[in-house]
């Protein structure tokens, strides 16, 4: 039976010392905070969890397990479905996924489905427990271009159905947005991403660094010249934008994705390593996202007094919910419903202030959020040494723009079928942010093993 | 690993290396370059393709000793290995796209500004190739930076060398060559001026009065070259493009050189700083007033 009681919490460092330093901000849990909270799971007969989870994760039959302490079997009922059991349990947003379906939610708290995970995941890293290769293989080949989420994932479904994978990653390191772009304080990277990865080659997937398709290697040849039998595209939504507004081009102004790599792929924080950033003293970083609280939180922890501007109100903040606690817990300050009209420039070229405008909420776009317009009269001024676009990304046409037969509509985005990957051409499919355009890790996923499984009844025609 | 075949000292603090890197060798094409990283605590450092050699699968770079990076890159001999090499990246010259008949019919003229001139070898031996002999001009402060200039003279139509101290051939700066063969009736369709931004910025002056139609090729700060960052955007014709991906080649009539120049001081202080830990090491005990060391 169930024990009614409250959600058990979860241990987090000190905000005010993590500020300071770059170590994860969540603690987990351990073994009994684990097995209390999986005590609390009803059991549902049908749960409405795994409905909820992009990857179908069999959410009662583990957290079972976590409740029997049985940890190993857990992480076995978790690997049915996920190649990435500890990111999903750090990054993804559960409150709209499977939490948002539990049952419990509708009194009082759900399960902390997502703490759970990631308690198993840690477990099953720490006890050394591997996945296991396929047995029988089927002697065909599939590429897969980009090691981020979707292609983590593609690749280690179709690995563990017996096919030989490769993945072609642009960067010198593989892991995509989450080792460039997530912050360790959000997600370590050797202990946790680099582990993940390493599970998903010893399912048999090789991976080769430092290939930008569309640039060193075209599509074509790989399927004509280097006897691959198809390929998956999960290349992601790497380029910024920025707002076109006057001042953008001055010194101190990057987008989130630069500021971002320094301190995450290239490690600019470590004294340790060559690559420089550019701290600031006072940084406004502009968006309301789960990146622009990323690049906010990491321009505080390299020692800035750092704003957020963002044009909406509170309610609107795309970030998660947990994010926006964090950074306001650390000492971010939140200019709402405010948006930058010109960043001020001094006569060397560098960044000396942000002008913003307030703005009120008007009646529902497009998007369904009320419309942001602008107070006439209501200008202002931040002063600030360094300004941080995170206004969204969009996907790459490198591959796009050098694949003959792959259609894209008129965001960038790559066309493929959302039940099966399948673009419009032959043995090529796609899936994640190179398809959907910037969204989350688990959707990523989700698309990434979608299309495993249509390039499987592809191959097994 | 992508190992170095060969490591060469071409001129002072201008090195040209030969690296094992057979994808990159076979899909480069003139007008690209190359993002090399020394090791893990290494930066991604953008370079010019000197050479490429398909079958070998071999690219040359050649790189001029600015920061730590490129200083620890000096460091490094024929055997040892880059951990990263990768590429080609930015587009291809837009006139190798050309039709060859139509092509032959310009009269091109490269102009090489120092390092520059490594950049500029592989679309005059291009041409080459192709039949087309394009006139070549090499400038350098001085006799001891000219490079490249017998492997040039092999490829170009007419190879005219300068320097600014008059230490050796012409003296002058690169733009008083373009003036004086423009002067002696020499006609020009197309010029291609590759080197430091300010000597960029003057010939497309001097070409705009003249009515040549130029391009240049960029080499702004760079984190991942792929499109990704955006730190390497420039305004071109008003418009803000990224470097690695929209270029590095551009229409130099429409480049605002001014702001590329003040962009490359973006981290020059935390490089000065970098470098002199790099060559001071152990030895610097502070006095510098930079780096904390006296306190």
């Amino acid at each position: 039976m169930a024990v009614k009681r409250d959600r058990v919490p979860v241990r987090e460092q000190d905000p005010k010392v993590r500020a300071t330093n770059f170590e994860e901000v969540c603690l987990g849990y351990n073994e009994e905070e684990a097995v209390a909270e999986a005590e609390r799971c009803l059991n549902c007969k049908k749960p409405m969890c795994v409905s909820g989870c992009p990857v179908n994760i069999n959410i009662p039959a583990f957290i079972e397990q976590v409740k029997n302490r049985d940890f190993e079997k857990a992480a076995q009922i978790i690997a049915e479905s996920s190649s990435l059991p500890a990111v999903c349990g750090r990054v993804c947003p559960q409150e709209t996924q499977c939490e948002g379906k539990c049952i419990l939610g509708i009194k009082g708290e759900p399960v902390a489905i997502g703490k759970l995970e990631r308690f198993v995941a840690d477990w099953a890293r720490e006890h050394n427990i591997e996945p296991v290769p396929a047995k029988e293989k089927k002697g065909k080949k599939v590429a897969v271009i980009g090691s981020g989420p979707a292609g983590l994932t593609c690749a280690g479904d179709l690995a563990k159905m017996g096919y030989d994978v490769k993945i072609f990653e642009a960067l010198h390191q593989a892991g995509g947005v989450l080792v460039y772009g997530i912050p360790e304080f959000r997600l370590p990277k050797d202990e946790v991403v680099a582990h993940e990865v390493e599970n998903v080659k010893k399912l048999g997937v090789e991976i080769e660094t430092n290939v930008i398709v569309g640039k060193t290697v075209t599509i074509d040849e790989l399927l004509n010249e280097e006897g691959f039998d198809a390929v998956f595209i999960g290349s992601g939504a790497g380029l910024p934008k920025f707002m076109g507004i006057p001042g953008e081009q001055a010194n101190g102004v990057f987008s989130a994705n630069e500021f971002l790599t320094r301190n995450n792929l290239m490690k600019a924080f470590r004294e340790d390593h060559d690559t420089p950033i550019y701290r600031g003293r006072k940084v406004a970083v502009v968006g309301g996202g789960n990146v622009a609280m990323d690049a906010a939180r990491t321009a505080l922890r390299l020692g800035a007094e750092t704003h957020i501007v963002y044009r909406r109100s509170e309610a609107e903040l795309p970030a998660r919910v947990e994010e926006v606690h964090h950074a306001k817990e650390e000492g971010i300050n939140f200019h709402l419903l405010t948006n930058p009209t010109e960043i001020l420039v001094d006569d060397n070229g560098w960044v000396k202030g942000i002008r913003c405008i307030k703005m009120e909420l008007g009646e529902p776009d497009a998007s369904g959020r009320r419309r942001p317009i602008a107070v006439p009269g209501s200008e202002y001024e931040i002063e600030v040494d360094a300004v941080i676009m995170s206004l969204g990304t969009s996907p790459n046409p490198l591959i796009s723009s050098t694949t003959e037969g792959l259609e894209v509509n008129k965001w960038k985005c790559i066309v493929a079928d959302e039940n099966n990957g399948a673009t419009t051409k032959e043995g090529v499919y796609a899936g994640g942010d190179a398809v959907t355009g910037a969204a989350t890790v688990i959707l990523a996923m989700g698309a990434g093993k979608a299309a495993a499984a249509g390039i499987d009844e592809y191959l097994s025609k | 690993m992508y190992k170095i075949l060969k490591a060469e000292l071409l001129a002072d603090k201008i090195y040209l290396m030969d690296v094992e890197a057979p994808r990159v060798a076979k899909s480069c094409q003139p007008g690209q370059f190359v993002i090399v990283k020394i090791d893990d605590a290494g930066e991604r450092i953008p370079l010019t393709i000197c050479d490429y050699d398909a079958e070998a699968g071999t690219v040359t770079i050649v790189f001029q000793c600015v920061g730590e990076s490129t200083y620890r890159m000096a460091d490094l001999k024929a055997g040892d290995a880059f951990e990263d090499f990768t590429g080609p990246l930015g587009c291809p010259s837009e006139w190798i796209n050309e039709d060859i008949e139509e092509l032959k019919k310009k009269k091109m003229l490269f102009v090489a500004g120092g390092v520059g001139t490594a950049p500029v070898y592989p679309q005059v031996k291009w041409l080459h190739d192709h039949g087309i002999d394009a006139d070549v001009i090499i400038g350098a402060k001085t006799k001891d930076l000219i490079i490249l200039e017998k492997e040039m003279e092999a490829v170009a139509g007419n190879l005219y060398v300068t320097t600014d101290d008059g230490s050796y051939k012409h003296k002058g700066m690169v733009t008083s060559v373009v003036e004086e063969l423009v002067e002696a009736g020499k006609q020009y369709d197309q010029c291609i001026a590759i080197g430091p931004v300010i000597m960029m910025k003057f010939t497309c002056l001097l070409t705009k009065k003249l009515g040549i139609p130029t391009i240049v090729s960029m080499n702004p700060i760079m984190v991942d070259g792929t499109g990704m960052c955006g730190a390497c955007r420039l305004t071109v014709g008003g418009e803000v493009k990224f470097a690695c991906v929209d270029g590095p080649e551009f229409d130099g009539h429409l480049v605002d050189f001014d702001q590329a120049m003040k962009r490359q001081q973006m981290y020059k202080t935390e490089e000065g700083r970098a470098l002199l830990r790099y060559q001071e090491g152990k030895t610097h005990h502070g006095g510098c007033g930079m780096c904390g060391g006296d306190e």
